[in-house]
């Protein structure tokens, strides 16, 4: 147990680095969510579900959606669209 | 009376009052002379290529100012954003020595001398369920003993919201083509339907049991109204607007906020006035660990959840197309 605590506070640290030094904002928000996932889950191992379910709707999946659609809007995430039009 | 130095013209301060008076560098000066020369040496033999020769003339002066410049330039950059990354990597460093030292001041985690540990929490967690009739203590302290700060956080999201709102809601039909982003992206992806179509339900009831049972369980209106506006964001992202606004039209979402709120603030407000804290309560409190107790914690429960599912999805359809 007290290695899985070690584990999850590892990979917090690691996600909130990998978040800010990633040159591609995509993969960044995507990082972002493991990172929301994760704390989520350290907030259920504090005893405060509550926060964990506050924090798997919202900051997991509502922010990362706002986050998106505004990439979208400043047309940070056209390339791949067009790649798909491509295929398509 | 000074003479004049027979070096003058090479000298470090000519230079400077030959830039002062706005006259140009000695080694341009000589560059300009050289082209010319050359420049009427051609001359004699062919006119037509006059012009070529000026224009060529300049535009190699010209790049090579340019270059000078640049150069300055860019070393200049280069120094400044090299002392600007060791200044950065310094104030991290700085911030978060003093932070940690803090923390060391602090007292240890779970120490049952600490000072947050006093009589406000025992009563909260000895009288709660008997006062606020919640079996959840969270919710108990959140709505009850702490509802009128709960009631000025909800208006200032509120207002935050309606600020949002008045910033990019699109009033004209030209400004909502504009803002749709809708017709860029392809349509009718099947996987994401047939995903949406199964897990849309699960979330809605869901985020319905959370808010209904706020008081019995972990969650309360705010997560399970965050989870019933993820799920409309996910049918509306699947399916498009055109089948949301059958039932989430602006219309419905207007008045399920408002009343939602006005329900809110008023039965709150009746609560206040009719003596907080469990005193000369009129509402009858049920037995803890029934759907329908607590008094009126179930109904703010269900109004603050309105609240924020509307909000969410609000904030989504302003996002993706100006407006409801």
């Amino acid at each position: 147990m007290n290695l899985f605590v070690f584990l999850l506070l590892g990979a917090l640290v690691l996600c909130a680095i990998a978040a800010c030094l990633n040159k591609n904002l995509l993969t960044s928000i995507v990082i972002f969510m493991a990172y929301s996932s994760v704390m989520s889950v350290i907030w259920m191992l504090l005893e405060s579900p509550d926060l964990a379910i506050t924090e798997a709707a919202v900051g997991a999946g509502v922010t990362s959606i706002l986050f998106f659609v505004s990439l979208k809007k400043i047309h940070a995430i056209e390339e791949e669209e067009d790649h798909e039009q491509d295929e398509e | 009376m000074s003479r004049m130095r027979n070096d003058y013209e090479s000298t470090l301060w000519s230079r400077i009052e030959k830039f002062v008076n706005g006259e140009e560098p000695e080694q341009t000066m000589k560059r300009k002379k050289k082209s010319r020369a050359s420049y009427e040496q051609v001359k004699r033999e062919d006119v037509f290529m006059e012009d070529i020769l000026l224009r060529m003339e300049r535009r190699e002066e010209e790049s090579f100012l340019e270059k000078v410049e640049e150069y300055g330039e860019k070393r200049r950059v280069r120094r400044y954003e090299r002392i600007y990354r060791i200044l950065a990597v310094f104030l991290c460093f700085t911030v978060m020595a003093v932070l940690l030292v803090t923390v060391s001041y602090l007292p240890p985690f779970g120490n049952p001398d600490n000072p947050a540990n006093n009589e406000v929490i025992e009563r909260y967690i000895e009288k709660g369920l008997q006062e606020t009739g919640t079996v959840n203590v969270v919710t108990g302290m959140i709505l009850n003993y702490r509802g009128f700060d709960t009631m000025g956080e909800t208006h200032v999201l509120f207002i935050a919201a309606t600020s949002v709102t008045i910033l990019l809601l699109a009033v004209s039909e030209k400004d909502k083509k504009r803002a749709s982003d809708r017709s860029f992206e392809p349509k009718n992806d099947i996987i994401l339907q047939k995903a949406a179509k199964v897990l849309v339900p699960v979330i809605f009831m869901f985020g319905i049991y959370v808010i209904m049972n706020g008081h019995l369980s972990p969650g309360g209106g705010f997560s399970g109204g965050a989870m019933i506006g993820a799920g409309m964001i996910l049918y509306a992202g699947a399916f498009g607007f055109a089948k949301t606004d059958r039932i989430f039209n602006g219309h419905v979402i207007k008045i399920a906020k408002i009343s939602a709120l006005c329900l809110y603030v008023s039965s709150l407000s009746y609560y206040f006035y009719t003596g907080a804290n469990g005193i000369e309560n009129h509402i009858p409190l049920g037995t803890p660990g029934n759907l329908f107790s607590s008094g009126l914690i179930f109904f703010i429960n269900i109004f603050v959840g309105t609240e924020v599912a509307c909000t969410m999805y609000t904030f989504y359809a302003l996002f993706r197309r100006g407006g409801l």
